[in-house]
């Protein structure tokens, strides 16, 4: 049975676009704030930089108007409040190290920033249905596992900060691990949805489990030993991590089996765990992690202990934007963005970014519940989930809830690899919305028909 | 598809709910800890940005915060750095560090809750918070004669006024200039402090109020004289021995006058004749009649065993507790175990000039708000009646005998009266004596009270280091008050 009506839903459209006002006005008066707090005047292009932005939201707005009406409207606002708080963080960054406009790393952030809104309207416009992409399981998957990878690879391969997570080819250097992140959703969606059936068949029932069958478990070990590799020899913690937990996640979703993340866990567990007693690098970051503080932490690397210190000094009210010393943390625009927005905008700042944080991925697994085919479902609940994750394992690593790892933050963080694939990220996610809040065509046409002809039969 | 979904948005939420409550447990639970901590260079760079007090000298700041450019905002700056280096102190990346500018760091950077209602009002207005002001009691000029007459040698200089307890110069030697230790390049300073930590001659040290104490050899002998005249059976006229030497119970070693000569022809001296030539035969043998109890109640009466801040904690000075009778003869000429800082004979000196009251020695005046309100102003307050008038008039009268006629003329001043004591003290076999003299002038009307050592300045077993070199310092300091 299902529930028809004769009035067009609504698009939400004018809502994103009042919305989409109120971000820019929001990043307007931080950058306005900025200027004013360091400088005492209003920043350099002001207008030039604002109308910019809004002029870029606003052609994805109606990017979004044309090719998916029925977009859901809270994503697009979100994100750009998100980019253009980051935009500024970066730029005080930039100020407190006193890097001009033309060397900082905001310009390159906002370059990036519009070839990443570029690509993402592209995908908007190439991609009419996202089940297309079903098409390319296999290719996203091999090409997702070979970009984990590449950083392996000699010659081109990086290490920057200790984790080999770069690659980089004369001066461009590009972290493959955020691009893989979404073809490796697109390969789980589209391989889960194949083989669902199969692997959610009864196995044995041991302890209230019920234990898949062993030639099932092959995917599962495939994906581990993947994450595990990319822990050991990347010395990536947070892609590791994000990989496997996407992967277990979508099982999940896929199989709505229990055991799948008892099985998961159990590996993750002893994987991380066997990393442990193995390798030095583990052992690093787990005593940075548990005992910070200690002379000896300390002595191998203070940048976490100097990003609590940064919190700690921001409060809960937070000094200000361009009142703190973002710039007394390591990676102050990258890594440790978050640190610097708790010590500017204090705990209730922080709290806000992260509410937008849940509220994005929200919208992303309420798409995946209204998404009526189950590779969208699982494609929105992947992308949705390993945007969560992301943010746990970056945010949790700076706040000392799990030990710290390379990660990004999504939209805020400087790196171009990071927006590029982010923004790519949430083209997909418009577009599985736009599918799920469309009314469904047949029964638009059949409530028509049906309208017209309809006669009221009483049963007597 | 959809129940898992479901369960997984409430693992989300789960894990959001931890974000939030780490993030709560650090900028708010832990956040004071985490700014509280020693390498926490925001904490640093904070207390740098306040703008902190200034320490005036008259009118004169000697310690000032000048903005600067760089990172920290504000540079401490110390004009006239070594003159009051020891007075000052210094601020640096070690913290407030000595003298003022740690005794009344909390005043002078601006947390002390006595200025909480004006840290409120700051917030509101939005002013930038400051610290106050303090003003001290020195007097430039006396100051400047200290300093200068000790010069290169080592040594300390304490001016009072007797009157009030307000300490009018304070110097040590050798002293250091703190704008080398206030810098802001971090391994400078720390050569810089390091180079004065290592220094033998430890110039770190406020000499005047603390550090080693020194033997106070023939000064403590007005002491004895207090104690015996205020027993009542000695009067200035009393006749005691006066030979070159005294011969002492318990022992085979002798008291020995400091030239090995008598006192006087007749071999027996009056005591205002023997404070006058400094004997030390009949001040041993005035110590062993009083007795170890009434030669320490009568230090105690001067201040001895105090530590008063003022606000800088001074050194008690003291007297040792068991005493047999030729420790007794000892001690009552200064020797054997006696130990005093300079500021507490200035005391001594001062309390006999202000009619036998001693007044508690303060160097700060008044503390002032930003906005040149007072916030504290000292009160002169009494510390204790070391002897009565007439015993204080007695030891005026001996004491202006020893700079008219004894061994302290050099300290005499044309058309003022001035009494004083030379002393010297010695500290151990084959080194040299300290040079000590205590004073106060006009005689009659004591506007200043000194106490002066110069360490290693006298040669052993003579009278005259004290008279020849301390005692012309002391005598500049009571000009530079007197003709002012």
């Amino acid at each position: 049975m299902s529930i028809v009506s004769s009035v067009a839903p609504r698009s939400g459209r004018t809502t994103e676009l009042i919305l989409l006002l109120g971000a820019v006005g929001i990043v307007g008066l931080a950058y306005v704030n900025l200027g004013l707090a360091t400088t005492g005047t209003l920043p350099p292009g002001l207008a030039a930089v604002g109308v910019g932005y809004l002029a870029v939201s606003l052609a994805f707005h109606v990017v979004l108007r044309w090719k998916a009406k029925y977009a859901d409207p809270l994503i697009l606002p979100i994100v750009t409040l998100l980019n253009g708080l980051g935009l500024v963080m970066i730029h005080r960054v930039d100020i407190a190290r006193g890097r001009e406009i033309a060397d900082g790393v905001a310009l390159r952030q906002l370059m990036w920033s519009a070839l990443a809104v570029a690509i993402a309207t592209a995908v908007l416009f190439a991609l009419r249905d996202h089940r297309l992409l079903r098409r390319y399981t296999w290719i996203a998957g091999v090409a997702g596992f070979a970009l984990l990878l590449l950083p392996l690879m000699p010659i081109i391969g990086n290490s920057e900060y200790g984790s080999r997570i770069w690659i980089r080819v004369g001066p461009l250097s590009f972290q493959p691990g955020e691009v893989a992140k979404l073809l490796l959703a697109v390969f789980f969606a589209g391989y889960l949805v194949q083989t669902r059936d199969a692997l959610s068949v009864a196995g044995r029932k041991i302890l209230g489990l019920t234990l898949p069958r062993a030639r099932d478990l092959g995917p599962i070990l495939i994906a581990w030993l993947a994450s595990l590799s990319v822990l050991v020899f990347e010395r990536d913690l947070g892609s590791s991590l994000l990989f496997f937990g996407l992967f277990v996640a979508m099982l999940y979703i896929a199989t709505e089996r229990v055991s799948w993340i008892a099985i998961g866990l159990a590996l993750f567990v002893a994987g991380a765990y066997l990393a442990y007693l193995t390798f030095g690098h583990v052992q690093t970051r787990v005593l940075l992690w548990l005992d910070t503080f200690s002379p000896e932490a300390l002595h191998t690397s203070d940048q976490l202990a100097k990003g609590l210190m940064g919190m700690a000094a921001g409060g809960m009210i937070g000094t200000g934007i361009g009142r703190g010393r973002p710039d007394l943390t390591y990676l102050a625009e990258s890594d440790f963005i978050v640190p610097s927005f708790g010590e500017e905008l204090g705990m209730i700042g922080l709290f806000a970014i992260l509410a937008l944080y849940a509220l994005l991925v929200e919208r992303g697994l309420r798409t995946s519940l209204g998404t009526r085919d189950g590779f969208g479902k699982l494609l929105a609940a992947g992308l949705s989930f390993s945007l969560a994750l992301q943010c746990f394992v970056v945010v949790g690593g700076v706040t000392r809830v799990i030990p710290l790892t390379g990660l990004t933050m999504p939209f805020l963080s400087a790196g171009g690899s990071s927006l590029l694939a982010n923004w790519t990220l949430v083209a997909l996610l418009l577009r599985i919305s736009d599918h799920a809040r469309r009314p469904v065509p047949d029964a638009q046409q059949a409530s028509a028909v049906g309208e017209a002809h309809t006669q009221v039969v009483r049963l007597s | 598809m959809n129940a898992p979904v479901r369960r997984l948005s409430l693992l989300v939420g789960f894990l959001f709910a931890a974000l939030l409550v780490s993030t709560t447990l650090i900028q708010y639970v832990f956040a004071a800890d985490l700014n509280a901590r020693p390498d926490n260079r925001r904490t640093l760079l904070a207390t740098y940005a306040r703008e902190r007090g200034d320490i005036l000298v008259g009118q004169t700041p000697v310690a000032t915060s000048v903005p600067t450019q760089d990172e920290f905002k504000f540079l401490r700056t110390y004009e006239k750095g070594p003159l009051y280096s020891h007075v000052t102190g210094f601020y640096s990346f070690y913290g407030a560090v000595g003298g003022l500018e740690q005794a009344e760091d909390a005043l002078l950077s601006g947390a002390s809750d006595k200025l909480f209602y004006r840290r409120v009002s700051d917030l509101f207005t939005g002013r930038r918070a400051q610290g106050a002001t303090i003003e001290t009691t020195l007097d430039a000029a006396v100051q400047k004669a200290a300093s200068d007459g000790l010069g290169d040698r080592r040594g300390a200089a304490v001016a009072i006024d007797p009157r009030t307890g307000a300490i009018l110069a304070m110097v040590s030697h050798p002293d250091f200039d703190p704008n080398r230790l206030a810098g802001h390049d971090l391994a400078t300073v720390d050569k810089n402090y390091q180079a004065l930590t290592k220094d033998p001659s430890r110039p770190l040290v406020n000499r005047a109020i603390g550090g080693d104490l020194y033997p106070p050899g023939s000064v403590f002998k007005v002491v004895t004289a207090a104690a015996a005249l205020s027993d009542g059976s000695y009067t200035p006229d009393s006749e005691l021995p006066g030979g070159a030497q005294l011969d002492l119970p318990l022992t085979d070693t002798p008291l020995p006058n400091h030239d090995n000569q008598p006192c006087s022809p007749s071999g027996t001296v009056t005591l205002k004749q023997a404070l006058v030539v400094s004997c030390n035969p009949a001040f041993g043998e005035l110590g062993m009649k009083l007795g170890a109890d009434a030669l320490r109640e009568q230090a105690a009466k001067f201040g001895f065993g105090d530590s008063p801040s003022i606000p800088m904690r001074v050194t008690p000075s003291s007297v040792p507790a068991e005493l047999n009778a030729p420790q007794l003869a000892q001690s009552a000429i200064g020797q054997y175990d006696v130990r005093v800082t300079p500021i507490q004979m200035a005391m001594v000196a001062a309390g006999i000039a202000n009619q036998g009251v001693v007044m508690s020695p303060y160097l700060v005046q008044s503390v002032i708000g930003s906005d040149l309100s007072v916030i504290e102003a000292t009160q002169p307050a009494q510390l204790s009646e070391a002897v009565t008038p007439e015993v204080a008039a007695q030891l005026t009268d001996m004491m202006v005998a020893v700079v008219e006629n004894g061994t302290g003329r050099q300290a005499r001043i044309d058309g003022v009266q001035v009494a004083g004591k030379t002393g010297t003290a010695e500290h151990g076999s084959g080194t040299k004596a300290h040079a000590w003299f205590i004073s106060f002038a006009p005689a009659k009307d004591p506007k200043i009270a000194v106490a002066v050592i110069v360490e290693d300045a006298a040669a052993a077993g003579s009278e005259t280091g004290g008279g020849a070199v301390a005692a012309p310092i002391a005598r500049s300091m009571m000009q530079a008050r007197l003709t002012r």
